[in-house]
């Protein structure tokens, strides 16, 4: 191991300096085009997002979907059914407690706070930093504040856990329904350009949208896979009450 | 001295390689299931901040275009077709920049108020759009961690599930105690 980090080392040698403008990933004409072309081509001042959302939508799509993919692999890990009769030693006591005036009143206050922060981040993704990934994680956070706070049955009460995955596939259907949609207007898979025709605006505004429409799918899949993980293996899979 | 003067110069490449060797060697040698998972955490964010550490320029600034980049290029298409809310934030930036216009005294506090004042070169093409690549990092890094966080959350709860899966069977989270108990099933 030791020597694998001296060969590493070896190579730093070659690499480019501290903050070099000109070593090869900074000057290569890609990024160059990503950071002077953005703004012409979809308005879009953010270019993480630009391309994260745009040039490169068809990885962030199943980038949605490698979570989506990892939420029902955790709940087909842990899930109770057909696992036999050994759960009884893990079933957890439902706390009689009255939950805590500090921490009750510290959540009714900052829940809608981190809630609204969430959408923000969400809707102005493509203006400043944010987007759908990080805004769905702001969410998910909240709900997990929630069921930390409370239990997590008070949390599910707002998300259901048989609705989880059918709120998870709706983001990537949004997603995926961008996607087809310009493929229907005539244009390639995930093309937002075409959707001009159904949207306000010019071909960049058509971008834009687009851009805007993807990430609410992003934020609407994370969100739920967030809450989903959490309320998995905190409740050992049973979906009931957790830590 | 050269030695330390090398990595002075390339900390960002020592560090990585430092948390990413620390990481292996968690995912390696450790008996516990849980800390091969940090180790496993550590490795990805050691390759993150490579990644994020080649994107750097010296002297450049995050990869959002200012505010003024922006509109200059919205007064030049018609912006008849935004939509109303849009079309009212337009406006009120319509009437700032005016007032920069107005002012030249303005330009400095108009560019301190967006937090981009170390670059008041960029303020002068307003609708030019003549964008300096060298002012800004590199976008392309940034986008491909973005997506490697979203796997290594993926990766982590999946991992966990399995530990937490096995930690029911075999009631503990030692390597070694679960592969003695699997021989001793045979």
């Amino acid at each position: 191991m030791i020597i694998t980090g001296l060969l590493l080392l070896q190579a730093e040698k070659d690499f480019p300096d501290w903050g070099d403008t000109s070593s090869p990933a900074n000057s290569y004409r890609l990024s160059q085009h990503y950071i002077t072309q953005t703004l012409h081509e979809t308005t879009v001042p953010n270019m993480v997002t630009a391309v994260l959302a745009d040039y490169r939508g068809y990885d962030t799509m199943f980038e949605t979907v490698v979570i989506f993919t990892a939420g029902i692999a955790i709940i087909g890990i842990l899930s109770v059914i057909g696992t036999g009769g050994n759960r009884e030693q893990f079933e957890p006591k439902l706390s009689e407690k009255k939950p805590d005036l500090i921490i009750d009143t510290t959540c009714r206050l900052i829940i809608p706070i981190i809630q609204v922060f969430a959408l923000y981040v969400v809707a102005h993704g493509h203006h400043s930093p944010g987007g759908g990934f990080q805004g769905g994680v702001i969410f998910g956070a909240s709900f997990i504040l929630l069921a930390l706070a409370r239990n997590l049955q008070t949390a599910q009460a707002w998300v259901p856990e048989n609705r989880i995955l059918n709120l998870a596939g709706i983001g990537i259907f949004i997603y995926a329904g961008f996607g087809v949609a310009a493929l229907f207007l005539g244009g390639n898979f995930l093309d937002y350009g075409v959707l001009t025709k159904i949207l306000p605006g010019g071909v960049e505004d058509a971008r834009s949208h687009s851009m805007l429409g993807v990430e609410i799918g992003v934020a609407f899949t994370v969100t739920a896979i967030m809450f989903s993980i959490y309320s998995s293996l905190a409740s050992n899979g049973t979906m009931k009450e957790g830590i | 001295m050269e030695l330390l003067e090398g990595i002075a110069d390339r900390f960002n490449y020592w560090i990585y390689v430092i948390l990413m060797m620390i990481g292996l060697f968690a995912m390696i040698s450790k008996n516990n299931l849980i800390k091969k998972l940090i180790g496993m955490s550590i490795f990805q964010t050691a390759i993150i901040l490579f990644y994020v550490s080649i994107s750097y320029k010296e002297g450049a600034t995050i990869p959002i275009l200012y505010h003024d980049q922006v509109h200059g290029a919205h007064h030049e298409e018609a912006s008849v077709t935004e939509t109303a809310a849009h079309h009212d934030a337009e406006q009120v930036a319509h009437e700032a920049s005016a007032d920069v216009h107005a002012e030249a005294s303005d330009h400095a506090e108009h560019a301190a108020s967006s937090d981009h004042d170390d670059h008041a070169v960029s303020h002068e093409d307003h609708g030019s759009l003549e964008i300096d690549p060298d002012l800004f990092v590199n976008p392309l890094p940034h986008v491909l961690m973005l997506t490697a966080i979203v796997v290594g959350v993926a990766t982590l709860g999946v991992g966990l599930a399995i530990t937490q899966k096995l930690y029911g069977e075999f009631g503990t989270l030692e390597e070694s105690e679960i592969l003695e108990q699997i021989k001793s099933a045979k």
